[in-house]
């Protein structure tokens, strides 16, 4: 049963009231109904202390306050997106601990898992906003068009009105993906909707980004984890990212980095380099200049990542990462025709060169003519 | 919001490279121009040798330090031929570079050990602070040279330190980079204009003297 499943078949109708879910259980009693173990539930507590980068000591005091967290309403929205972001969260493959984590917040509104629709779900979103006022973390994927509110509605409100509505009782507003994050696809070059990230809307309250198209699903669950351990939100870098998890380059963490270092690269994605499983630098791995933790936390429950599968890393997490050039230009490689430039400056410098020689000649014939014989007498010389 | 430095390298790795090819491209051409139009007077002189073989022999000679000057002045001849063969490989036959010049050029070829190209780094660098500080305590030397000669001392050692730094994570790696590309690009701008515009000119330099001499029957 995967977690939309789960999802619907635990909270069966959107009808509830919404004053209920102060009366969900914790943490401690789903995972007890779901027949989680107790060394199963420190495991992943060990697991997700260690994510968080804290000290080993600390997995005691992080299963504790998850044992006896509140769970916080969550209101999820989508905008301009593809629901990867939602797809990476919710098909998380067994075990499905990190689900059980999420499953453990109230998920008080999410378009795409909710069973109910139309103005029931809008009422359910109303309902939870008013009831958990100031509590609830809002989460948002997708980026907000401003070129025109009709580019993206739901139910006849527009994506800004929406944010801008639902940001005001918002504890804190989790960016999920590139789109929310940076704006990812939608505002790449020439940006037709106008869309910008959440960070432009919201400035009044702490936005995390957790950029990626889309984010690992432990990424995702290790921030409303370390919500849920802390009542907090994690250090944030300058790009609004949780330090822990985008701390360093997939190219620090890379395994490849020592053919990196020793200078053994793949030329292509076939060759002898490919085949030896050298680093693919030179067929535009972005993973020197790209913040995220796939080389050491990677994908499909820590099975692979896109470069222990052959292919480089094309920095999807970053902030333009559909304008900065070819997914297969080595990252210090021009990105501009120099073409079109060269031709025309080597044609002006001849010019120019033309013109300075015809400047010197002119200024040579003028000193010939202007120079005078110098005589012994006139350099008082006797004869 | 963006990742600190990135704004940087994009402008760097696009416009800013195409500003530094312009303004080289530009320069080069003027230059050539310029001193080939100068002409040669006509040598009246009944010719005494080749000049031909003299200029390709002088091209060559030219690498081996004249009689006795390697004793004089160690230093400079042992640093000087050492650096200037540390740049050549540094920036030649560093992969990542190649990677940058068959992207631009189409043009490739083997590259060598990034490790060895990192202690290459090291070596130059050190070499070409030997040199500063040798042309700074010498009274005549520190007295004969001008702003310029500091100016490519700088536009040489910025994209060697620059690129040290980057390769080896010391500071943050994407502003390091943008540094990098751009201390690369303000030195290929300014080669032919200044007296780094040898790095075009010494092989034609080096023929016209030897030319010269070598239709008087004299070596050069």
């Amino acid at each position: 049963m995967n977690s939309a499943a789960v999802w619907r078949s635990r909270t069966g109708a959107w009808t509830r009231k919404v004053d209920d879910m102060a009366n969900k259980p914790i943490l401690k009693e789903v995972l007890r109904d779901r027949g989680v173990s107790r060394r199963g539930f420190m495991r992943y507590c060990a697991t997700l202390t260690s994510l968080m980068a804290l000290p080993a000591a600390m997995a005691p005091r992080v299963a504790q306050a998850l044992e006896g967290a509140p769970r916080p309403s969550v209101i999820w929205l989508s905008f301009q997106e593809c629901t990867g972001c939602t797809e990476s969260i919710t098909r998380s493959s067994a075990p499905t601990l990190e689900d059980l984590i999420f499953n453990a917040v109230s998920l008080d509104y999410h378009h795409t898992l909710q069973a109910a629709s139309g103005h029931a779900a809008e009422a359910a979103r109303e309902a939870a906003m008013k009831a958990q006022d100031g509590k609830y973390l809002l989460i948002v994927d997708g980026s907000i068009p401003l070129g025109n509110p009709g580019f993206s509605t739901i139910a006849g409100i527009s994506n800004e009105d929406m944010l801008r509505d639902a940001a005001k009782g918002a504890a804190a507003v989790i960016a999920v993906g590139t789109c929310a994050a940076y704006g990812g696809l939608p505002m790449a070059d020439p940006n037709p909707t106008g869309a910008v990230p959440v960070s432009h809307i919201v400035t009044d309250k702490p936005v995390v980004n957790i950029p990626g198209c889309p984010p690992i699903a432990a990424v995702m669950t290790g921030v409303l984890a370390h919500f849920l351990t802390f009542q907090k939100l994690p250090d944030l870098d300058e790009a609004g990212r949780p330090v822990v998890f985008y701390g360093d380059t997939i190219h620090d963490r890379c395994y490849r980095r020592p053919f990196y270092n020793q200078g053994l690269f793949a030329e292509g994605f076939d060759d002898e380099g490919a085949r030896k499983g050298w680093c693919l630098f030179k067929v535009g791995c972005k993973g020197p200049v790209t913040r995220n933790a796939c080389a050491t936390i990677k994908w499909n429950g820590g099975v692979s990542f896109p470069i222990q599968s052959g292919h480089g890393c094309i920095g999807c997490s970053q902030p333009d990462f559909w304008d900065a050039g070819s997914l297969y230009t080595a990252v210090a490689s021009p990105t501009a025709d120099i073409t079109p430039v060269a031709g025309i400056a080597a044609a002006a410098g001849i010019g120019a060169g033309v013109a300075v020689a015809a400047l010197n000649l002119q200024a040579k014939k003028k000193a010939a003519a202007e120079s005078t014989p110098v005589t012994v007498q006139e350099l008082g010389g006797k004869q | 919001m963006t990742e600190p430095g990135m704004d940087l390298l994009m402008w760097a790795r696009g416009t800013g490279f195409q500003i530094a090819i312009g303004v080289f491209l530009f320069g080069v051409a003027l230059r050539l121009v310029e001193i080939f139009a100068l002409g040669r007077k006509a040598d009246v002189a009944p010719a005494k040798g080749d000049a031909v073989s003299g200029g390709f022999r002088t091209i060559f000679s030219r690498f081996v330090p004249a009689p006795g000057f390697a004793a004089l002045l160690p230093v400079q001849v042992i640093g000087g031929t050492l650096f200037h063969f540390g740049l050549l490989f540094i920036v030649f036959f560093f992969i990542p570079h190649i990677a940058v010049i068959k992207d631009t050029f189409g043009l490739s070829w083997p590259g060598i050990s990034s490790a060895v190209i990192n202690a290459l780094t090291v070596v130059t660098f050190a070499i070409l602070v030997v040199l500063l500080v040798v042309r700074l305590r010498h009274p005549v030397r520190r007295y004969l040279s001008d702003f310029q000669d500091y100016l490519i001392w700088v536009l040489t050692v910025l994209p060697l330190v620059t690129g040290y730094m980057a390769f080896n994570a010391v500071g943050p790696y994407i502003p390091m980079l943008a540094t990098h590309v751009l201390s690369a690009e303000l030195l290929i701008a300014l080669i032919p204009f200044t007296r780094l515009t040898h790095a075009f000119t010494w092989v034609s330099s080096r023929y016209y003297n030897g030319a010269f001499a070598g239709r008087k029957g004299t070596s050069s």
